[in-house]
């Protein structure tokens, strides 16, 4: 429809490149990355020599060293930063997969969990205000198979039929040195027929338009499933220090090609392919589950979700009013919550207020009697003192009396004397 | 019938027979016991010996190419039948193969008896029940031989003796399927466990995994050969002392031949580096292999018979007088095979 025009000069739109890379990079990348297997298949460890980090060490040992009764999931981020460029990376670990004695339905969790991803994607999509949309959804399933030799178990078989729509499934064999080079290419052709025969739709790498990068790809499809080897230790091999692991017989290096196909699998997983890998499980898995829930919200009628999220079908302009509405509805009930709680608090108050006015008239009373009783105290005090004052005047009197007839009976002696 | 142990290294010393079959006795206070030896060797070379071994672990653990190492030879299921499917069959089977093989004029009949499906379904609830089945059914077998009126010379033994548990070599710990499998046969068979494809570990995983193997074998109660309360006497304790120090054998297994330093070796070569079957630095195969059969084999069988062939056959019949006092005398006659 658009029709290729040549341009006279130098517009410069040839850095629009630049700019998303320096965008993306301020921005940085999330990727989230889940491990399933048998526990005891080097899951841990091969994490570790990936990306060069010891996500699970000593201090934070890895789920496999205690069998679980129930398969749970587990996640652990990290944040790696490389050139300027920084990664999020989440790894979801899958412990007690395949381990107990009755494994039917160990996937269910493992489904459970990229479905509910799914959701909360589509729910922070859904939004109308969706100015930050975490990306949590699981970019890449790497599925470890045990190193029979002779090909897939049923279980290996059941978990890929169930998982291939939902998430990008790579396949790889574990523990990789354990066969020998003819070994292993018998079991991979082994593995890929019986992928084939169960109509398994693993992760398959696009093709491109560059000769380059085809061959490449021809590559790395040739060597599927990709055989690899982990490592947590450092050995010293002809002066070179290699990650590896040391037997009597010799040392199985994981990064050397010959040994085993890790270098591969770390090239397109990190260094070519994952960009891919986010944008198929984007416009593939993603857009299948949002179709899928969709589609059975709108047969139903009944939005069965409504618990959970603002699913709807309506346009934007409605979704808008209806989350005003909602909105408002939320401020009112938080208001009448309030005035609620407001109330209480007041009758509380209020109930205090009559408790001690009820105290403080018992304390008023209180005093007030006793001020009565010293009052009566101290009034018979005053008539007994009173009464005595009474008796001693009268005595005073008496005596004075006494006093007086005495003095004037001397007085009348001396005066008869005289005479 | 009393079979000799390990028969090619204990030939008595040709100088007495040279005394003895040279003349008349020099000496007076030499009477003959030990030439009994010879006799019953001779006797040995004559009848053979029997040995039934069963292999369980879940498949790809390499089970087939131990026992074709063990013996030298292609005794595997696998390798005589020749439309052998590859395909895992969905329900436990019992595949039994015999061979007779012939080592310095003895002759020895050889059963290898699979079980393929072990372990491998999604499933694995009661996945051993067919193989303890099969166990009782030998020995119900071998009762009803015995308690025949008209008994044959020499029954044949179908009893299993050995019972070869293949671990996974997870350098973890033990799998509940494994616990499980284990404590309940430990009860009925002699069982040995072995680290299966035990070049993916190293030395140092290799000896952490043991350990916990072990522990957790001790937590469980699960008392696997040389069984401690089975040791006769303090010589006895003290080879199996260190045997049980061993176990489980980590075992590679191979039926490939290489050069390696002139010398044509059973050995497994990958890219960096050629594993040597038979060098203890590199494996156990060979310590398995001695307990197995150049040392314990004896053992192993006289354990069988004496100790768990017994336990069957006092509560079978046992089982048998009750049934019987029940129905007021008269005789049961239908015997079911049962299951611990």
């Amino acid at each position: 429809m658009a029709q290729q025009k040549n341009l006279d000069g130098y517009v410069g739109f040839a850095s629009l490149p630049n700019q998303v890379y320096r965008k993306s990079v301020k921005r940085g990348f999330e990727f989230t990355l889940m491990v399933v297997g048998e526990s005891g298949l080097g899951k841990s460890t091969l994490i570790n020599s990936l990306f060069l980090t010891d996500l699970y060490s000593a201090e934070y040992p890895g789920p496999s060293h205690r069998i679980k009764k129930t398969v749970q999931v587990e996640q652990s981020k990290v944040l790696i930063k490389e050139g300027g460029v920084q990664l999020l990376l989440t790894i979801v670990d899958t412990p007690g997969f395949g381990d107990a004695v009755d494994n039917s339905n160990c996937w269910q969790p493992i489904i459970d969990h990229i479905d509910s991803k799914f959701e909360d994607y589509l729910n922070s999509e859904s939004r109308v205000n969706r100015r930050q949309m975490p990306d949590s959804r699981i970019h890449c399933c790497l599925y470890f198979i045990a190193p029979s030799g002779h090909g897939l178990k049923p279980l290996d078989i059941e978990f890929m039929k169930r998982l291939h729509e939902k998430v990008n499934v790579i396949p790889m064999i574990a523990k990789a040195d354990t066969l020998t080079p003819e070994e292993c290419q018998q079991f991979k052709k082994q593995i890929m027929r019986e992928i084939q025969e169960h109509k398994i739709k693993i992760y398959e790498f696009p093709e491109t338009d560059d000769e380059e990068e085809n061959r490449l790809v021809k590559k790395i499809k040739d060597k599927l499933p990709l055989a690899v080897v982990g490592s947590n230790t450092i050995i010293e091999v002809n002066g070179k220090r290699v990650r590896g692991r040391q037997y009597p017989w010799g040392v199985a290096e994981v990064e050397n090609s010959d040994h085993c196909d890790f270098t591969i699998l770390r090239d397109m997983l990190i260094r070519t392919h994952m960009q891919d890998l986010k944008d198929v499980t984007n416009n593939v898995h993603y857009e299948n589950y949002r179709s899928r829930k969709l589609a059975a919200v709108t047969y139903n009628g009944v939005d069965n979700n409504k618990a959970k999220g603002q699913l709807s079908t309506k346009s934007p302009l409605a979704q808008m009013e209806e989350e005003r509405r909602e909105h408002v509805a939320k401020m009112k009930k938080m208001e009448m919550e309030m005035e609620q709680v407001f109330e209480m608090k007041v009758k509380e108050k209020v109930q205090k207020l009559k408790d001690s006015e009820a105290e403080l008239q018992r304390r008023h009373e209180q005093m007030k009697k006793n001020l009565e009783a010293q009052h009566k105290e101290l009034e018979e005090k005053r008539r007994v003192f009173e009464e005595e004052r009474v008796n001693w005047e009268t005595q005073q009197r008496l005596e004075q009396q006494k006093l007086e007839a005495s003095r004037t009976l001397d007085k009348n002696k001396k005066k008869g004397k005289i005479f | 019938v009393l079979d000799l142990a390990a028969v090619p290294d204990t030939v008595v010393s040709p100088a007495v027979y040279g005394e003895k079959t040279g003349g008349p006795v020099l000496d007076f206070s030499y009477v003959g016991i030990d030439a009994i030896l010879e006799q019953m060797r001779r006797k040995a070379m004559k009848q053979g010996f029997e040995l039934n071994i069963m292999v369980v672990g879940q498949s790809g653990l390499g089970k087939s190419t131990l026992m074709n190492t063990l013996f030298k030879s292609k005794v595997s299921r696998k390798s005589v039948l020749a439309t052998a499917q590859e395909k895992i069959p969905k329900t436990v089977e019992i595949k039994s193969i015999s061979h007779d093989i012939e080592e310095k004029g003895v002759r020895m009949k050889l059963t290898v008896i699979d079980t393929p499906g072990f372990g491998d379904q999604i499933n694995n609830e009661n996945c051993w029940q067919p193989i303890m089945k099969f166990i009782n059914d030998q020995y119900e077998a071998y009762l009803q031989e015995e308690i025949n009126i008209n008994r044959k010379k020499r029954i044949p033994d179908s009893r299993v003796h050995c019972c070869i548990y293949f671990i996974p070599p997870t350098g973890h710990c033990l799998r509940p399927l494994d616990v499980e499998f284990m404590r309940r046969l430990s009860k009925v068979v002699n069982i040995v466990p072995v680290i299966a494809k035990a070049d993916t570990l190293t030395l140092e995983e290799r000896d952490f995994f043991k350990q916990k193997i072990r522990e957790e074998l001790r937590a469980n109660g699960i008392d696997v050969y040389p069984q401690k309360e089975f040791d006769e006497d303090a010589e006895d304790r003290m080879i199996n002392e260190k045997i049980r120090e061993m176990i489980p054998f980590a075992v590679v297994g191979s039926d490939q031949e290489y050069q390696v330093n002139g010398r044509r070796l059973l050995g497994r070569k990958t890219k960096w580096g050629t594993i040597e079957v038979e060098n203890i630095a590199h494996c156990e195969f060979a310590y398995l292999r001695d307990l197995l059969i150049r040392t314990h084999m004896q053992n192993i069988k006289d354990i069988t018979s004496s100790i768990h062939y017994e336990m069957y056959r006092v509560r079978r019949l046992n089982e048998n007088n009750t049934t019987v006092a029940h129905a007021n005398g008269v005789p049961e006659h239908h015997l079911t095979a049962h299951e611990m």
